[in-house]
């Protein structure tokens, strides 16, 4: 049918081979199918000059061009096009009904593959005493004050949960725990970041002197500034999570939490609580931190 | 798949004419691809600028040196943990295109319509001074003139480095090789940001043209037939 119906501007580069004399041409081809045929071995380009650019897929896909009529031309676009109908699926983040829950799910899945790629032996870039910000540089984000007023004297940290000795440690109980001090970087959820010098025990080790429990799913810090936060229990356990109570060798300043804070160099900053007043170790918490309930990431690991 | 090429005929009664041509361009993967793809693009982009907007600025916290301030019309997100929610969601989705994309291109061998090779090179000046100096037309013999497969191979690129960069500045610490490949953390979110704006001149481009080139080039990407191709 097509055979000798060839519009004569059509291209040399374009004039196909003629159908294979040893089999008989489809009525009317459908092009779809046309594709799923091996191309025949022995098309050739029938470009006379192979030295110019290759039409998309040359030679083989330069196939013999079938002919189709309009209306199943038009038929075959209209059915290309309702394929294309998956797309639409993403319009659901345009319902308000649907949108908070599947933003959520979007988070969860990000915090899910974050918890995946958390090494527990993998530590944080450490840096040079000369790459450290001076202190009055190193910038301060409260959430509400910066001072809770936090009465030094009667401070201490109350231990709760699933740990054989509970109670209210004092800070110098802390303070004979092993000191680590390092230089990383404190990394904001804003974008910003500082490469600070912090120094205080192994959160590990305080947790060992405790009796945690480490298969416990949590541990949740409540401060004296009304935050709270919750780490999982791989964080808390990495060798550079420290229960820090000292800046730049000095003791804590009290805008930057003292007397004991967190320093967290895996994790981003609203991870590091200040101010801290009350630990527990959990497998359940009712409340996960103050800005993950506000929609942040819980894990948000770096 | 790409490359054939179907005449459209009418028949009435005993006469069959040719009404057209039509050339296949677009395998459905790739138009899937495609359009999610501008959603999702569309969408990190968005959310992108409202992230900045909380520290329009790089390098130190103090002082701050804010660098442009981004309108909130024109972002995603409303709040910084609003738009973090959209970036992080969509993310995956950018990813997962690209990745089904540049998997489906290199397997069915259909990247040798697009891909941008040294054959392409002596093409590139004359399409140059066609689009930009008023130049003669260079004959079209391919879906893709050598300026586009320009453009088209160096965006792919674009996307891979938006994606590196980004966990780069998302995963300072379990990549941080990454980073350290981009000349620091700093490096990292700078190069994140050029590369959002390389990619937004790719579309601003991109759009020229689809402009330009009329409906039948667009209804190709929606239904993979281009009628009429001037090839």
């Amino acid at each position: 049918m097509t055979d000798g119906m060839e519009p004569e501007n059509a291209k040399p580069e374009m004039s196909e081979p003629k159908g294979d004399p040893g089999k008989p041409e489809p009525l009317v081809t459908d092009p779809l199918r046309e594709h799923e045929k091996a191309a025949p071995p022995e098309v050739v380009e029938s470009s006379p000059e192979p030295a110019k650019g290759p039409l998309p897929v040359a030679p083989a896909s330069v196939r013999r061009a079938s002919s189709i009529d309009a209306r199943r031309f038009a038929g075959m676009s209209r059915r290309e096009l309702l394929k294309l109908a998956p797309v639409l699926a993403l319009g659901a983040f345009a319902i308000p009904s649907l949108q908070p829950s599947l933003l959520k799910k979007g988070l969860a899945f990000s915090d899910w593959v974050s918890a995946r790629l958390f090494r527990s032996g993998h530590l944080a870039p450490t840096f040079a005493d000369s790459e450290v910000v001076p202190f009055e540089k190193f910038p301060l984000n409260f959430y509400d004050l910066a001072d809770p007023g936090v009465d030094f004297d009667n401070w201490s940290l109350t231990v709760t949960g699933l740990v054989q000795k509970p109670g209210d440690y004092k800070l110098d109980k802390i303070q004979a725990l092993p000191r680590y001090r390092q230089n990383t970087r404190h990394i904001c959820v804003e974008g910003w970041d500082v490469i600070g010098r912090f120094g205080g025990a192994r959160l590990s080790e305080f947790l060992a002197m405790i009796g945690a429990d480490t298969s416990a799913r949590f541990v949740y810090v409540e401060c004296a500034d009304d935050y709270y936060e919750t780490l999982d229990m791989a964080t808390a356990l990495h060798p550079q999570t420290l229960l820090c109570w000292e800046m730049y060798d000095r003791p804590l300043t009290r805008e930057h939490g003292a007397p004991l804070r967190l320093n967290i160099p895996t994790k981003v900053g609203y991870k590091q609580a200040k101010y801290l007043t009350d630990l527990k170790v959990t497998n359940v918490v009712k409340k996960y931190g103050y800005w993950e309930d506000q929609g942040y990431s819980e894990f948000y690991g770096l | 798949m790409s490359g054939t090429v179907v005449e459209i005929t009418r028949t009435q009664g005993d006469e069959t004419e040719v009404v057209g041509r039509a050339a296949y361009e677009h395998p459905l993967l790739v138009r899937l691809c495609h359009w999610v793809n501008a959603i999702s693009l569309f969408v990190m982009i968005g959310s992108g600028l409202q992230i900045f907007r909380a520290f329009p600025s790089f390098g130190a916290k103090i002082p701050q040196k804010d660098l442009l301030n981004w309108p909130k019309a024109f972002a995603i997100g409303g709040w910084l943990g609003g738009a973090l929610q959209w970036h992080l969601t969509f993310m995956w989705i950018y990813i997962a295109t690209g990745v089904i994309y540049l998997g489906y291109q290199i397997f069915s061998g259909n990247y040798r319509q697009v891909l941008f090779t040294r054959r392409d090179i002596p093409g590139v000046w004359p399409m140059v001074r066609h689009y930009f100096f008023f130049g003669p037309k260079p004959e079209v013999r391919e879906a893709y003139n050598p300026l586009q497969k320009h453009a088209y191979t160096t965006v792919i690129g674009l996307g891979v480095l938006s994606v590196a960069t980004g966990f780069a500045v998302w995963k300072p610490v379990q990549f941080s090789w990454l980073g350290w490949l981009m000349g620091g953390f700093h490096w990292a979110r700078i190069w994140h940001f050029v590369i959002m704006w390389a990619i937004i001149a790719f579309v601003f481009g991109h759009l020229v043209m689809v402009a330009l080139h009329g409906w039948n080039n667009f209804v190709s990407m929606l239904t993979g037939w281009k009628k009429d191709p001037e090839y």
